[in-house]
């Protein structure tokens, strides 16, 4: 990557495209933009941007089609998904299709801006509504039989240390801020959110699992 | 349809409910007006027939409906069709076309009126086939009052077709009840008609010796087998139309509730905004409250205004959010994780952290606060966060309350635990701790409790 991150922005409301067009001003180039599932898909293939910021709901379908579809075929292609959704299933469901990280659409400008380097460097963001999902996600332990045999058990817990992390992003902190408060560097910080991150794609947790399947349903 | 029907206009005009200013004998109420003749529905009981036709000869109106009653007793049933055709062709005085003008550039309502009609035609044909006939001859010509009415219900004034519901309703009460809601009247009704059914079929089926008798029967059953085959589908077109229309009417009402929604609160709103823009703090703050407002609207089904009392834990700190952002105007980020039921405990830790939140609130100066809740298995913590200007705690006097007896003694009184760590421009970090007694932990424990609450 060299220079300023190219950024595709998928969202069906054009005041809010534009909104976030004028934001982010120089910080980066947006390269184009899309107001639904068919017209970003065909976008992202031949622009091929660096970031895509991509709305949870979009009139013809979920954000997660849109990364199913690009995934196979452009798999560089990094997502961020964005949302004024509560709902932490439509916000997983994104996440376990690939995206790497989640906003809510009130984050500050200063903020997306740096979301969205991260995640062009291929960091992962958590928001600090998403930490919350996540711990709440991994929090409760498993009914007996509702987990599928995992191949990988790690995959189904949190380390005490990503638990720490995500609870500290959960209270609004930095990772600068979580690093000095946790005596670690930022890398570790960040490794240990990318660890998070992996681990909420691929675990076979009931949760997750439930939340996925019902988008898929609906 | 002379039945007696409260129409408050009757009574506006004086005590005398028998007419007025009558000169001369009691019968004659007026000289005729002269004009032409005009339904009054002033005066109506049912279409206003009577009344006009009264004005219009300057009889009195009771008089005109003592003979209209005697009219419709006398002549079996024969005339009240008339009353009805009257009631659809004379304009309504003020108005200049009559109802049935109106009803015959309406193709549903007259498909629907063909459609009652030939239904009683029907029925009555059926029940000739086993009577003697004397129902058939008064009731015959009541498919023209039926057709007659549906036109009219369709086409009338709104008052009009108030009226004509309540005249309705009586018969309403009698026939099916409402769909979904299976009063105990229709159970009896449904019970009484399969009694009826069942006990004809036995009776027809043990008379063997009167098979004869079933001969003809067969016929009929032959005959209406081909009635219902000819006019079935069409009378369940009608009523199929009937349901779409009705959907329709109840898509509209929701519509117009939605947008009534809309307008008191979030177009009021972005209008107070558009007039505070020049204040910043202001317009956050009213978009803050105009979102909240909206969500919990929209996605938890609570009207603006509505009181709650909150019952779980999560519900509590959405609480202290919601109350702090709109007194002091200060953003509150709340994270929560995981949810249980409140008890003493918890309310004491709700009430600590509404100390510290207020706290953050009015003294640091910060842009935002962060709230953060968990619940665990066995304890509960609830992290209040500023990045203000912070303090510092050994520096606060002994007797300064706030947070020594608000934070620290509520926590302490009940087995939990208060941190305070602050420093001078740094913000400051509050974090409540609440051991929660073993009994408790089974429910948090529970697979895929609630999602976690939040605002983003």
């Amino acid at each position: 990557m060299s220079g300023v991150p190219r950024v595709v922005l998928v969202d069906d409301h054009g005041l809010f495209r534009s909104g976030v067009r004028a934001e982010l001003g120089r910080q980066v180039e947006v390269v184009g933009e899309a107001d639904d599932v068919q017209p970003a898909i065909d976008l992202i293939a031949s622009v091929r941007p660096d970031v895509v910021l991509l709305d949870v709901h979009l009139p013809g379908g979920g954000g997660q089609d849109v990364i199913e579809a690009i995934k196979p075929v452009c798999p560089e292609v990094r997502f961020l998904a964005l949302s004024a959704s509560d709902a932490p299933e439509d916000v997983i469901a994104v996440i376990r299709a690939g995206a790497r990280g989640y906003v809510t659409k009130t984050i500050s400008t200063l903020e997306l801006t740096d979301a969205i380097r991260r995640v062009a460097a291929g960091d992962a963001v958590f928001s600090h509504r998403l930490a919350g999902f996540v711990l709440d996600a991994f929090a409760a332990s498993p009914a007996p039989g509702s987990v599928k045999p995992s191949f990988d058990p790690e995959l189904d817990q949190l380390t005490s240390r990503e638990r720490e992390v995500l609870r500290l992003i959960a209270q609004g902190y930095t990772y600068k801020e979580i690093a000095r408060e946790l005596y670690i560097s930022v890398k570790t910080v960040e490794s240990h959110v990318s660890s998070v991150l992996r681990k909420l794609q691929l675990s076979s947790r009931h949760q997750l699992t439930r939340w996925a399947a019902e988008r898929r349903l609906t | 349809m002379m039945g007696s029907v409260e129409d408050p206009a009757r009574w506006q005009r004086g005590p005398d409910p028998w007419g007025h200013w009558h000169r001369g004998p009691f019968w004659l109420r007026n000289r005729g007006n002269g004009g032409p003749l005009r339904r009054d529905p002033s005066e109506r009981l049912a279409g206003g027939v009577a009344a006009g036709v009264a004005a219009w000869k300057g009889i009195n109106v009771t008089t005109v409906r003592i003979v209209f009653v005697l009219i419709a007793l006398i002549s079996g049933g024969f005339c009240v069709p008339f009353y009805v055709v009257g009631w659809l062709l004379i304009p309504a005085a003020g108005e200049d076309t009559s109802i049935g003008s109106r009803a015959r550039s309406d193709a549903a309502g007259i498909a629907l009126a063909a459609g009652l009609a030939s239904l009683l035609a029907f029925v009555l044909f059926v029940g000739g086939v086993f009577n003697d006939g004397w129902i058939a001859s008064w009731a015959w010509p009541q498919t023209v009052t039926v057709a007659g009415l549906a036109l009219i219900w369709r086409n009338a004034s709104p008052d009009e077709q108030a009226t004509l519901r309540r005249l309705v309703e009586p018969l309403g009460a009698a026939g099916p009840s409402r769909p979904g809601r299976p009063g105990r009247r229709s159970v009896i009704r449904l019970t009484i008609a399969g009694l009826l059914v069942l006990g004809g079929a036995s009776w027809l089926a043990r008379g063997r010796e009167s098979m004869a008798l079933l001969r003809p029967l067969g016929g009929v059953v032959l005959v209406i087998a081909g009635i219902v085959l000819l006019l079935g589908p069409w009378w369940l077109r009608i009523a199929r139309d009937l349901v779409l229309e009705r959907q329709a009417k109840v898509r509209a009402e929701e519509r117009a509730d939605i947008s009534a929604r809309v307008h008191d609160s979030v177009l009021q709103t972005l209008a107070l905004i558009q007039r505070r823009a020049d204040d910043p703090q202001k317009v956050v703050w009213l978009a803050r409250m105009q979102e909240r407002e909206l969500r919990s609207w929209l996605f938890e089904g609570r009207a603006p205004g509505e009181p709650e009392s909150e019952t779980t834990f999560a519900g509590g700190v959405r609480q202290i959010q919601q109350d702090v952002e709109a007194r002091y105007g200060v953003p509150v980020e709340a994270v929560m994780v995981g949810d249980c039921e409140l008890n003493e405990n918890l309310n004491a830790l709700l009430a600590a952290a509404r100390e510290a939140t207020v706290n953050a609130a009015k003294w640091s100066g910060a842009s935002v606060i962060s709230l953060f809740a968990e619940v665990e298995p066995d304890s509960v913590s609830l992290v209040v966060r500023d990045r203000g200007q912070g303090f510092d705690p050994s520096a606060v006097p002994k007797d300064r309350k706030g947070l020594a007896e608000s934070v620290h003694g509520r926590m302490a009184r009940r087995g939990g635990t208060a941190d305070v760590v602050s420093a001078d421009g740094e913000g400051t970090k509050v974090t409540l701790k609440m051991p929660r007694p073993a009994t408790a932990t089974a429910a948090a424990s529970a697979p895929g409790g609630r999602p976690p609450e939040g605002r983003p």
